[in-house]
């Protein structure tokens, strides 16, 4: 590590929420995809579980939303560096998903791709106990296209990169496989108190 | 169960650049050999990298700077050079009110500084050169286009490339002087007699998808959030495929 002549940061806040590397952005909710925004509306929004399950499924909007309601409230936290606290997301936690189409014992990962397309890998102990979720309400209103909407994925313990938004399904796997970002070199888990950033952090 | 999953998608360009594991992953120890402003707010700064592995013009790499009790500020800055053997890149950075990494660096950093970069990163973003190129920037969006722009000149590469710039008036638009009949800027503030003022419209995107090159345009949009929103819908209401528009937001 090399110190930066005349560089003292800006004040800092011991904030034991935040993870290493990461400031607080406050109201701000930057945007990052590399897509274009899609328009999908509810009624074209489908979700998919698939791969290595007993029962594949799609859910449409009315199905999914017959699911039980799952909240989050809490921090979320984006590899470009800033964390944002206090974010309340509503939808259905994953493990009701899962639960319907029961995975084979040989699952251990999954890919998650969004209707544009995007994907990202997360090892399927990351999606499931009650620590991700299908959202489509942020602070009780509707999930705005260009946070994800209609529905996004919300791991929130990983970089935010992992939470594909525009979600289309989930491709049950025995093995990893990197996603978009991964295969650009970003970390293949992704999670933010290891500043697991890009591949070989 | 080994074969590659393609999910059902659109917008299917998967990183056409392979990115080195190492140098994305490895800090390195950068000097800062030169400072070359462009305009009241926007700043190039030259580094040798020893070691640098090259880059494709488009990537970005990250930069760190470490406070003396340990505390490290790491940000993405899109590469401004062409790709050359020199050992240098240059980045160009927006002086941002309040910022930490562009506000050190605008105000503090001076030849023969040392930073650490790694990278670099990602390669979607990434124009190797080999296809019609539309590129669509605002502000220090016009950064990694530039490197393209740079590039397709010390190459002499015949393929087609535009690039349409909008800047608050012509003295914001950074690199105004290297910019050349390939460029098309719109100003939203001020502009030089005769020309209108305004946001970029249909009108300047829509004669250069009319005038598609053989093989068709690839579009590279660079700038802010809401920069990319609005360039993205034009490019797609004037017929640009979706799968064929590429983005890279700023924040
Ligand atoms: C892929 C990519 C490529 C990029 N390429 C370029 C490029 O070529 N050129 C370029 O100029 N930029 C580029 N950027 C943006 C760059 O990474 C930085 O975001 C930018 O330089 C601002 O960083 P900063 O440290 O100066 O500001 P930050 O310190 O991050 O602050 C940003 C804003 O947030 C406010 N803020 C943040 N935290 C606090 C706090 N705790 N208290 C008060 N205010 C706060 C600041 O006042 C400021 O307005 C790129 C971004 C990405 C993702």
């Amino acid at each position: 590590m090399h110190i930066t002549r005349g560089f003292t940061g800006r004040p800092r806040v011991d904030d034991p929420g935040l993870p290493p590397g990461q400031y607080d952005a406050g109201d701000d909710w930057p945007v990052l995809s590399a897509e274009v925004t899609p328009e999908l509306a509810p009624a074209d929004w489908t979700f998919r579980v698939d791969g290595l399950v007993a029962e594949p499924r799609t859910w449409d909007w009315e199905e999914a939303h017959r699911l039980p309601a799952s909240a989050y409230e809490g921090a979320i936290h984006c590899v470009t560096s800033w964390s944002k606290f206090g974010v309340r997301f509503a939808g259905v936690s994953l493990d009701a998903f899962l639960d319907a189409v029961r995975p084979h014992g040989s699952a251990t990962h999954a890919v998650a791709y969004s209707h544009t397309g995007y994907t990202a890998n997360l090892p399927l102990a990351d999606l499931t106990g009650g620590r991700a979720w299908i959202a489509w309400e942020y602070d009780g209103r509707p999930l705005a296209p260009e946070h994800g909407g209609p529905a996004r994925l919300l791991v929130p313990h990983l970089y935010f990169w992992k939470s594909a938004k525009w979600i289309a399904g989930l491709r049950i796997l025995d093995h990893d496989e990197p996603g978009f970002w991964e295969r650009n070199g970003y970390h293949g888990r992704g999670n933010p108190w290891e500043e697991q950033r890009y591949s070989g952090d | 169960m080994t074969e590659t999953f393609v999910p059902p998608t659109r917008f299917a360009v998967p990183g056409r650049i392979a990115v080195s594991e190492q140098a994305a992953s490895e800090w390195q120890t950068a000097t800062l050999t030169g400072i070359r402003r462009e305009t009241p707010r926007v700043t190039t700064f030259r580094l040798a990298v020893p070691g640098w592995p090259g880059h494709v013009p488009g990537q970005h790499l990250m930069v760190r700077l470490t406070a003396e009790d340990g505390y490290t500020a790491q940000r993405h800055y899109s590469i401004a050079s062409a790709p050359d053997d020199s050992g240098q890149v240059e980045l160009t950075l927006d002086h941002v009110e309040g910022g930490e990494v562009s506000g050190w660096f605008h105000t503090v950093a001076r030849p023969g500084d040392r930073v650490e970069v790694r990278g670099p990163v990602s390669g979607f973003f990434a124009w190797p050169g080999d296809r019609p190129a539309l590129l669509i920037g605002a502000g220090s969006g016009v950064v990694p286009l530039m490197s393209m722009i740079r590039h397709h000149r010390a190459r002499n590469l015949t393929v087609p490339l535009r690039l349409v710039v909008s800047a608050r008036s012509p003295e914001e638009l950074v690199y105004a002087r290297e910019l050349g009949t390939e460029t098309t800027p719109v100003f939203t503030r001020s502009a030089p007699e005769g020309v209108a003022v305004g946001r970029m419209a249909a009108a300047h995107v829509a004669p250069l998808l009319a005038e598609q090159p053989s093989g068709g345009w690839e579009a590279y949009v660079c700038g802010s959030n809401s920069f990319a929103e609005h360039a993205s819908r034009l490019l797609v209401t004037a017929g640009q495929p979706v799968d064929r528009i590429r983005i890279e937001r700023f924040g």
